[in-house]
C-alpha cells in the first residue's frame, strides 16, 4: 500500500514550489538560505512556518484591539450614569459632554465582533496553526504552494490594514453589528458607520475572504497530496483533520459571504434593491422595491453558522492532541472523533437558519432547523465524552497547554449546553437577542476557541521559537483567565434570562431592565481584569522568544511527526529525508512499551514487546 | 502631575515584577527544579482544579440563587406559561449534563495527577460505550425536539379568527400603533404617501382606512387574542415585549405578525408586584442606530370593559386630518365616500364577546 503513495520529495517538486529544495544536506538549518535577502526570509516569506508566525503575531495585535473595544464599552454598560471624560485624549469627539457617543458605542460593538471572529478566531487561530502543523505533521517540507501561502497571508495583512484605517475615520468605523443587516449597513442616513465605514468593512472583508480561499485550497491541497510515506488519512493526527475539515467549511462557505457581500455593495453603491424595500427614511421615500432583508441574513448565516466551526474545529483538534499527549495516554474514540467532526462540517452547512426563528421566516422552516439544530448536539456531547474518557485513568502532566485544554472543555461544556435551549425555536422567541446569546456565544466559541489557542500557543511554542515559555506565568495566565471568563459570563446568563437586549447602549430607560446594574458593574469589573490579565501572557510571549528557556526536539515526549524536527526545523522541516510513518499518532503507555509514548515514526519491527496481535505482523 | 505620578508607580511596580520573575527563573535554575520535568506545580494544579470545582460550584449555586428572584420578569400571557416550564425543564436537564460533566472533568483531572511510577491505562476506544453515549444524547435531543416543535407549532399557527388586529411600526427610533377602527380592517398604506403628518402613508381614497385611528401606547383586553401586525419603514427591528413572551422582527417590506392572549391587566400586575409605577414594555431588540436603546412602548392591558370604552374614545386618523383626506380626494379625483359603520361600542363589544 505505502509503495504507491509517492513519496514527498517527488509530490513536492512536481508541484514546483517557488524555491526548491532538492537535496537536503545535513546543516540545514535557521542558517541555510544565507543568500536569501532578509525581506524574502522573514517578511514575504513563503515558508509555513514564518507565515504561521505571522498570523499568529498580526492576530495577537488584533486581540488586543478586540479586547481594548469591549472593556470601552464594558466601561459604559457597568457604570451608564458616569462621566468618561478622562478617555477624551483617546477617543476625542466620540466623547460627546463626557459621555460615550452611542453611535460609536455600537462602532465598538461591531468592530469588536468583526475582529474577534475573523482577524483573531478564524486568521489568528486556523491561519496560525493549519500553516505551522499541517507540513510538520503529516510530514511534508512545505505546503503544496508557498507562493499561494505567502498571499495568503498578505491578502489578511492588507484586509487588516484596511479593516484598521475605518476606526479613524470621521464617520466612524462599521456599526451596523458584526452580522451587518441591511438596511442599516446599506443606508449612510441609518447611521453614519454605514457610511466609508462599512465601505471598507466591506473592501476589508472582500480581501479577507481572498486570504482565506487561498489558505483553505492550500490546506486542503496539503493534506491530500502531501502525506509522507505511510501516513494515510486513518493516521492523521485529529489537529490535521480538523484543520482539513475546517479548510473544507470555509472553501464551502466563505464565497457565500463573499456574494452577499457583493450584493450589499451593489444596493449600497449602484442603485440596486436586492435587500432594499418599502424604506422612507431622513424625510425620504427611496426608489427601491422588491428587495428582501431576510435574503441577506439567509446568506449571511449561510457563512457565518459555518464561520463558528470554524473557529472552534482548529482548537478541538488541537485539544484534543495536548489531552492525550498530556494524560500519557490515547485519545479515545479516536475514529469516533473523526467521524464526530466530519458529523459537525456536514451539519454546520445545515443549521443556519436557527439564526433567524423570528425574523419572520415561514414557521415551518423554524421547524426544520430546530430539528437539524438540535441533532448537532449529539456529536459534540461525543467528542465531550471523549475527552471526559481520555482523562480517565490518564498520568495527567499539568503543563499549561494542559490546562488550557481542561479550561477549554470546560468552558466548552458551559456554553454549548445553552446552545439546547437557543436552537429551539420555541424557547428562542424570548431568548433571541438578548445577553443570553452573547453569554452562550461567548463561552462556547469565543472563550473555548481562545482557549486552544492559548493551548496551541504554549504546546508548540517549542517547536516555533526553539524556546519554552514560562510555566509560572502561564499558570498565573490560566488562572486569571479561566477564573475571569467565568466571573463575566455566568452571571451574564441571570442577565440574559431577565430579557436584557444585547446592543444596548443602556438599559436605564426601562423599568423591565432596570434590575442588574450591580451585576452589570461586577461582570464589567471582571472582564476589564481578565483582559489585563492577558498582557501576562504577552509579556511571557514575547520574553520567551528571546530568553525563554532552550527547548529540546521533543520536549513534551510527543509522538506526532512534528518533534522529530531539530529544535528549529529549517526551511524544508527535516534535515534529511523525511521520516515515513507507521503507526497512529496516539501510542502513549502501550503495554510492554519501554518508553510511556511511541512516535508515529518508528516501525512495528522496533516494537515487538508492545506490539497488539494484528500489528505483529506491520511493518 | 498625579498622571505623571501614577505613570511612574505603575512602570516602578512593572520593574519590581520583572525582577521578582527574574529572581525566580535564577533560584529555580540554582535548586535545579526547572529540570525536572515534572515538578511541584503539577501537584498545585491538581488541587487548584479540585478548589476550583468546589468554590467555583458554590460561588455559581449561590449568585444562581441570589439572582434567581430578578431573573424571571413575570409572565402576563397564555402561551408565556407554557413556554416558561419548557424553559425551566430544558434548564434543569441541561443543568445535570453541566454538573456531572464538569465534576467528572476537574475530578479525573485531579485523581489521575501524574504520579512517578504509574502508567496510563490504554484504552483507546470502547465501541459499546461510544454507542451508549452517542444514543442516549439523540433520545433527550429528540424529545426537546418533540416538545420544542409542539410549542412552536402553537404559537406559530394561525390566530383565532376572533382577535383583535392593530398594527405596531418601527421606524428610527419609536413606535408607531395604528388600530383598524370599526370596520376591523386596517386599511391601505404606501410608503411613498409618508411625511410628517401622515406618518403610516395612509392611503385615504381606500375606505377601510378612513375609520383606522393611530395610538401612543397599545391598549389590549385581557384574555383575548391579540394578533399584531408588524411593519417597520426604515431599518430593522424587533417587537420585544418580555412579559408576554413575544418576540419578532419588524422588516421593511416584508410584514410579519405574531399573535398572543394577555392574561394580567396592567392594575393587577401592579397590585401583584406591589410597584404602582409598573407598566408592560415594548423594546426594539434588533440594531436599529443611535436610539436603537431607547426605543420604547408602553403597552396597557385593560380589562375588557375599559379596552372598550377606551377604544369607543379614539378619533379616527382621517377625522384628525383633514388635509390629508382632501389632498386624497383630491389626488384621485372623485369624492371619497363614507363608509357606513355601526356604532363603535356595539362593534367592539361585539367582538370582545359574542354574548352582548
Amino acid at each position: 500500500m505505502a509503495a504507491n503513495i509517492p513519496t514527498n520529495s517527488q509530490v513536492q517538486g512536481g508541484i514546483g514550489a517557488a524555491v526548491p529544495y532538492t537535496g537536503h544536506d545535513e546543516h540545514h538549518d535557521e542558517h541555510d538560505h544565507h543568500d536569501q535577502h532578509w525581506l524574502f526570509k522573514y517578511v514575504f516569506s513563503q515558508d509555513h512556518k514564518v507565515i504561521a508566525k505571522q498570523f499568529l503575531i498580526t492576530g495577537i495585535f488584533w486581540a488586543i484591539l478586540g479586547g481594548t473595544l469591549s472593556s470601552l464599552f464594558r466601561l459604559q454598560l457597568g457604570w451608564p450614569e458616569s462621566t468618561l471624560e478622562w478617555l477624551q485624549p483617546f477617543l476625542g469627539k466620540w466623547i460627546e459632554a463626557g459621555k460615550l457617543n452611542p453611535e460609536f458605542y455600537l462602532a465598538l460593538v461591531t468592530m469588536h465582533g468583526t475582529i474577534m471572529v475573523f482577524f483573531v478566531l478564524t486568521a489568528g487561530l486556523s491561519g496560525t496553526f493549519s500553516n505551522f502543523l499541517i507540513p510538520l505533521q503529516i510530514g511534508a517540507r512545505d505546503m503544496a504552494s508557498g507562493f499561494m501561502n505567502m498571499l495568503s497571508y498578505w491578502f489578511f495583512f492588507l484586509s487588516s490594514i484596511v479593516m484598521f484605517s475605518s476606526l479613524f475615520l470621521e464617520t466612524g468605523p462599521a456599526s451596523a453589528g458584526w452580522t451587518i443587516y441591511p438596511p442599516l449597513s446599506a443606508l449612510p442616513q441609518a447611521i453614519p458607520g454605514s457610511g466609508m465605514g462599512m465601505t471598507m468593512w466591506l473592501v476589508s472583508m472582500a480581501l479577507f475572504i481572498i486570504s482565506q480561499l487561498l489558505g483553505g485550497v492550500n490546506y486542503i491541497t496539503t493534506v491530500i497530496n502531501l502525506r509522507t510515506r505511510g501516513m494515510s488519512m486513518s493516521k492523521l493526527p485529529l489537529t490535521i483533520w480538523a484543520f482539513f475539515l475546517t479548510a473544507i467549511l470555509g472553501l464551502l462557505s466563505f464565497p457565500v459571504l463573499f456574494s452577499a457581500a457583493l450584493l450589499l455593495i451593489f444596493d449600497r453603491s449602484f442603485g440596486t434593491s436586492f435587500f432594499l424595500s418599502d424604506i422612507y427614511i431622513a424625510g425620504q421615500a427611496l426608489s427601491n422595491q422588491g428587495g428582501s432583508p431576510i435574503l441577506f441574513q439567509h446568506l449571511f448565516w449561510f457563512l457565518g453558522h459555518p464561520e463558528v466551526y470554524i473557529v472552534i474545529m482548529p482548537a478541538m483538534g488541537m485539544v484534543s492532541e495536548i489531552l492525550a499527549t498530556n494524560a500519557r495516554k490515547p485519545i479515545f474514540g479516536y475514529r469516533a472523533m473523526i467521524g464526530s467532526l466530519m458529523g459537525i462540517s456536514l451539519l454546520s452547512f445545515v443549521v443556519w437558519a436557527h439564526h433567524m426563528f423570528i425574523t419572520g421566516m415561514n414557521p415551518f422552516l423554524g421547524s426544520v432547523f430546530m430539528f437539524l439544530t438540535l441533532i448537532i448536539a449529539v456529536p459534540s456531547a461525543v467528542k465531550t465524552f471523549n475527552w471526559l474518557a481520555t482523562l480517565w485513568r490518564g498520568n495527567i502532566r499539568f503543563t499549561t497547554a494542559m490546562m488550557f485544554s481542561i479550561g477549554f472543555v470546560s468552558l466548552f461544556i458551559s456554553g454549548g449546553l445553552t446552545g439546547i435551549i437557543l436552537g429551539n425555536a420555541a424557547l428562542d422567541i424570548q431568548m433571541h437577542n438578548t445577553y443570553f446569546v452573547v453569554a452562550h456565544f461567548h463561552l462556547v466559541m469565543g472563550s473555548s476557541a481562545f482557549f486552544g489557542l492559548f493551548a496551541g500557543v504554549y504546546h508548540w511554542f517549542p517547536k516555533m521559537f526553539g524556546r519554552m515559555m514560562d510555566e509560572k506565568l502561564g499558570y498565573i495566565h490560566f488562572w486569571l483567565t479561566f477564573l475571569g471568563v467565568y466571573l463575566v459570563f455566568l452571571p451574564m446568563h441571570y442577565v440574559g434570562i431577565a430579557g436584557f437586549p444585547r446592543r444596548y447602549y443602556a438599559w436605564t430607560g426601562f423599568d423591565t431592565f432596570s434590575q442588574f446594574a450591580d451585576l452589570n458593574k461586577f461582570i464589567s469589573v471582571a472582564a476589564i481584569l481578565a483582559f489585563f490579565a492577558q498582557f501576562v501572557f504577552i509579556i511571557n510571549f514575547f520574553y520567551s522568544i528571546f530568553r525563554g528557556r532552550r527547548a529540546t526536539e521533543n520536549p513534551w515526549n510527543s509522538t506526532t511527526l512534528e518533534w522529530t524536527t531539530p529544535v528549529v526545523p529549517g526551511h524544508g522541516n527535516w534535515p534529511g529525508e523525511i521520516p515515513a510513518v507507521y503507526r497512529w499518532p496516539y501510542d502513549y503507555s502501550k503495554p510492554g512499551a519501554t518508553e510511556d509514548f511511541i512516535p508515529q515514526n518508528v516501525p512495528y519491527s522496533q516494537t515487538q514487546s508492545s506490539n497488539l496481535p494484528y500489528e505483529r505482523d506491520m511493518e | 502631575m498625579i498622571a505623571l505620578g501614577i505613570f511612574l508607580l505603575l512602570l516602578l511596580l512593572l520593574v519590581v515584577f520583572g525582577l521578582l520573575f527574574r529572581i525566580q527563573i535564577l533560584t529555580s535554575i540554582f535548586s535545579g527544579s526547572s529540570t525536572r520535568e515534572i515538578g511541584t506545580s503539577n501537584r498545585v494544579n491538581a488541587i487548584l482544579m479540585m478548589v476550583f470545582l468546589v468554590l467555583g460550584g458554590a460561588w455559581f449555586a449561590y449568585s444562581f440563587a441570589d439572582n434567581f428572584g430578578k431573573m424571571n420578569p413575570p409572565i402576563a400571557s397564555v402561551h408565556g406559561h407554557e413556554m416558561e416550564r419548557l424553559f425551566w425543564i430544558t434548564m434543569i436537564i441541561i443543568g445535570i449534563v453541566f454538573v456531572l460533566t464538569q465534576v467528572l472533568l476537574f475530578f479525573y483531572s485531579y485523581k489521575y495527577q501524574h504520579q512517578e511510577g504509574r502508567r496510563a491505562f490504554f484504552f483507546s476506544h470502547n465501541n459499546k460505550i461510544e454507542i451508549i453515549w452517542t444514543i442516549i444524547p439523540a433520545i433527550v435531543m429528540a424529545g426537546l425536539v418533540f416538545a420544542g416543535w409542539k410549542e412552536w407549532s402553537k404559537i406559530t399557527g394561525p390566530a383565532p379568527k376572533d382577535s383583535i388586529v392593530l398594527e405596531v411600526m418601527g421606524k428610527q427610533f419609536n413606535w408607531l400603533v395604528r388600530y383598524p377602527g370599526r370596520d376591523q380592517k386596517l386599511g391601505v398604506v404606501n410608503y411613498r404617501l409618508i411625511d410628517a403628518t401622515n406618518e403610516f402613508g395612509f392611503d385615504l381614497n381606500d375606505k377601510s382606512g378612513l375609520d383606522d385611528f393611530t395610538a401612543g401606547e397599545i391598549h389590549v383586553p385581557k384574555g383575548h387574542p391579540v394578533l399584531l401586525k408588524i411593519r417597520s419603514r426604515d431599518v430593522l427591528h424587533a417587537v420585544y415585549m418580555p412579559h408576554f413572551r413575544v418576540q419578532m422582527y419588524a422588516v421593511p417590506g416584508m410584514p410579519t405578525k405574531f399573535w398572543f392572549t394577555p392574561t394580567v391587566t396592567t392594575d393587577e400586575m401592579r397590585a401583584k408586584l406591589g410597584n404602582p409605577k409598573f407598566n408592560y414594555e415594548l423594546a426594539c431588540n434588533q440594531i436599529c442606530g443611535r436610539g436603537h436603546f431607547a426605543m420604547k412602548l408602553n403597552i396597557v392591558v385593560d380589562e375588557p370593559d375599559d379596552y372598550v370604552a377606551w377604544f369607543a374614545a379614539q378619533k379616527s386618523f382621517s377625522e384628525q386630518n383633514p388635509d390629508v383626506l382632501a389632498s386624497a380626494k383630491q389626488k384621485s379625483g372623485g369624492p371619497v365616500e363614507k363608509e357606513v359603520v355601526p356604532a363603535a361600542t356595539a362593534a367592539v363589544g361585539a367582538q370582545l364577546n359574542p354574548a352582548l
